[in-house]
């Protein structure tokens, strides 16, 4: 057991399952010799040589789309795009070819790879690289979404990942890359994809977020429970799709209120499909309306304003004392 | 400081078979009789196949299709070149390599009467991947079987085909650069059939030639009479063997014409004309391979009278499987867009089984 962050976590993940499966390759843009820009990849090329990790020319529709070409013949790629805001270049291969083969072909073709991609602000960079476009893909029948919140639960879905039959799009928050760590088993740990997390139990009102946010949920609902001594329940989503709606209900049948907080823009995102979900199957049990404390419908800002404009541990603390309060 | 010529490029075309018949035949491929009635047995086959579904889509019996009659030569004798290892990955518009590689008229019956069943007709193992609709995203599919094949140190090659239109795709240009940068075993083969539904290649591109592409990828490229099937099996068996031997990838433009139209969808009238098709009709690749055969004693009439009651009765056949098939399962998208069950998924599919009614059905 080690404390790591989450890129050191990401990368022992990635680490244990080349060596665990000759078939697992590493593409991407910087993945090698620079070990990625946020080094996520780090070392790789070393340990497993220039076969095993690519540094790929610049193209991200080739590195989304030669990768599906790999898993066809039976290879597990794991492609990086650097930036999720460069990954809209690839979203053709993605949707078009990726999410569809199992079905295209009814089972004969399957196309099992990853794309990682760091996602989310707060980091202060350039423009097109602070967005939070997790419906993009998740709004793609055939392919899964993954989003890890902590080192510990990201080192064990990228090997989920890495194992599963079908395309996963793995975002990490970037955010939270290097703003913790946690203590990672050095032994084997999978967590399965599409089940969400009760982080901590309660019976007042159920708190849903996902990536860096979930940091900022569990701060407000210390600092609400403390302030008003009520109970509040923390789910992590951990998978955006397939979406385990069933842990959802369950805590919203048990608590009777609910906040979701999502990094993303407000209209369209996962925090209204969330609502529509608890509306299909928790309406009678509802005390308060859902509240969701989002991002706002506008172009990401850069970074001088970029904060005003993400959900904070203030607006969540708000939105459940207002919640509780209802 | 001088300036000075630092790179210059050479284009070959080949033609060995022109459309009048006559045989260069210091280029003529040594091929046995075998493979020679192969190649002709299965153009006309494409070509009788997409005259029989054009009839059926006439009649609403099948949905849209993309016919491939008049680039016959390309496909057949691409796919007659291939070892069993190798990997066709195509687009839409060459039926004849499907139905070399062992796909039948049934698979694309069922295909373009708009049932996922018609791509599950091939195994796996038989290394030939659905059409691709989307143009030139396929051939970053190739690229990356091609990786694979040469990091398992697997024998196969990947033959890639696309139409002319595809090479102003982007994927097409980062397909050739990742192909050419990673020395994969593929094989790029445009058919130019002059058209990209009713934009004219010369607004398609500026480019004087579509092979030139390939230079760009120091990738050895040439120009091919498509419509000429000994030069395109002279061009395909040159590139497969160096794709064979590791030397990496081949840019083949292969010069043809779409005699009928893009899809069953549209009408050629509203932007060519009848002339422009006639002319192309001249020059089309069954009239002047069968002249060929029959100056080397190869066919006669009769041969020719026997093989269309042949083909005619394997088409009658698939087409009576075609329609006789009705057991088509309501819920099998469900089944397929996980590897495993979902909740969610499971929750919609007994919803969509309620709906219309189908539990009886079910499994």
């Amino acid at each position: 057991m080690a404390k790591l962050n989450m890129v050191q976590a990401i990368n022992l993940g990635l680490t244990q399952e080349m060596a665990n499966d000759n078939d697992v390759i590493i593409l991407g843009e910087d993945v090698g010799v620079d070990g990625g820009v946020f080094r996520v990849t780090d070392g790789l090329l070393d340990t497993y040589g220039d076969t095993r990790v690519l540094d790929t020319p610049l193209a991200e529709s080739a590195i989304v789309g030669s990768s599906i070409g790999m898993a066809l013949a039976g290879l597990k790629p794991v492609a990086e795009m650097q930036f999720s805001g460069f990954s809209y270049l690839a979203i053709h291969q993605m949707e078009g070819n990726a999410a569809r083969f199992r079905s295209r072909s009814q089972g004969v073709w399957t196309c099992p790879m990853v794309l990682r991609m760091p996602y989310g602000g707060g980091v202060r960079a350039l423009e097109h690289h602070s967005e939070s476009r997790e419906v993009l893909w998740a709004h793609n029948p055939g392919l899964k979404v993954v989003i890890p919140s902590s080192p510990r639960n990201a080192r064990a879905l990228i090997v989920a990942a890495i194992r599963d039959p079908d395309p996963v799009v793995f975002m990490e928050p970037k955010h939270s890359y290097r703003a913790f760590k946690e203590e990672v088993p050095e032994d084997e740990e999978v967590m399965p994809i599409g089940k969400a997390q009760v982080v901590q139990e309660g019976t007042d009102v159920t708190l849903i977020s996902w990536g860096a946010t979930q940091r900022m949920a569990l701060k407000a609902a210390k600092a609400v429970g403390e302030e008003t001594g009520k109970s509040i329940e923390i789910i992590d989503l951990l998978t955006i799709s397939p979406m385990d709606t069933e842990t959802i209900v369950a805590s919203v049948k048990k608590t009777g209120r609910c906040v979701v907080a999502q990094e993303a823009v407000k209209s369209f995102g996962p925090a209204s499909e969330i609502i529509a979900r608890l509306n299909d199957h928790a309406l009678m049990y509802l005390e308060a309306p859902v509240a969701r404390v989002t991002g706002y419908d506008v172009v990401t800002p850069n970074f001088i304003r970029e904060k005003m404009y993400m959900p904070t541990v203030e607006r969540i603390g708000n939105a459940l004392r207002e919640t509780l309060e209802f | 400081m001088p300036r000075k010529t630092i790179a210059e490029f050479k284009l070959e075309y080949l033609q060995i078979l022109d459309e009048t018949g006559n045989l260069d035949a210091k280029l003529e491929p040594k091929l046995d009789d075998a493979h020679l009635l192969e190649i002709y047995r299965y153009m006309t086959l494409a070509r009788e196949g997409d005259k029989r579904m054009l009839n059926l889509q006439r009649q609403g019996r099948i949905g849209t299709f993309g016919p491939s009659t008049g680039q016959e030569a390309i496909a057949v004798t691409t796919a007659l070149a291939m070892n069993d290892e190798d990997w066709l990955v195509g687009a839409f518009r060459e039926l004849g390599a499907r139905l070399v590689r062992g796909e039948t008229l049934l698979g694309n019956l069922l295909l373009y009467n708009g049932c996922e069943e018609g791509n599950a007709v091939l195994p796996a193992e038989k290394r030939v991947l659905p059409i691709s609709i989307i143009i030139a995203t396929q051939n970053l599919q190739a690229v990356g079987l091609g990786y694979a094949m040469k990091y398992k140190g697997d024998k196969g090659a990947v033959v890639s085909i696309m139409g002319d239109g595809a090479t102003s795709e982007g994927d097409f240009h980062e397909a050739l650069n990742f192909a050419s940068v990673w020395r994969t075993p593929v094989v790029f083969i445009s058919q130019n059939n002059q058209w990209a539904i009713s934009v004219p290649r010369d607004k398609q591109m500026n480019s004087r030639t579509i092979a030139q592409k390939g230079f760009a990828y120091d990738m050895p490229c040439i120009q091919v009479d498509g419509n000429d099937a000994l030069a395109m099996h002279v061009a395909v068996t040159e590139a497969l063997e160096r794709a064979h031997a590791g030397e990496g990838p081949t840019f083949i433009e292969a010069v043809t014409y779409r005699l009928m139209m893009h899809t069953t969808a549209d009408d050629p009238r509203k932007y060519r004309s009848e002339a422009e098709e006639n002319e192309w009709w001249e020059k089309e690749p069954l009239k002047r391979f069968r002249a060929y055969l029959e100056q080397k004693g190869l066919w006669d009439d009769q041969r020719e009278d026997t093989l269309h009651a042949e083909i005619k009765a394997q088409i009658d056949a698939d087409v009576k499987e075609f329609e006789s098939r009705t057991d088509f399962k309501p819920d099998a998208p469900f089944d397929y867009v996980y590897a495993d069950d979902h909740p969610e998924i499971e929750a919609q599919r007994a919803e969509f089984l309620k709906v219309t009614g189908r539990e009886a059905k079910r499994g």
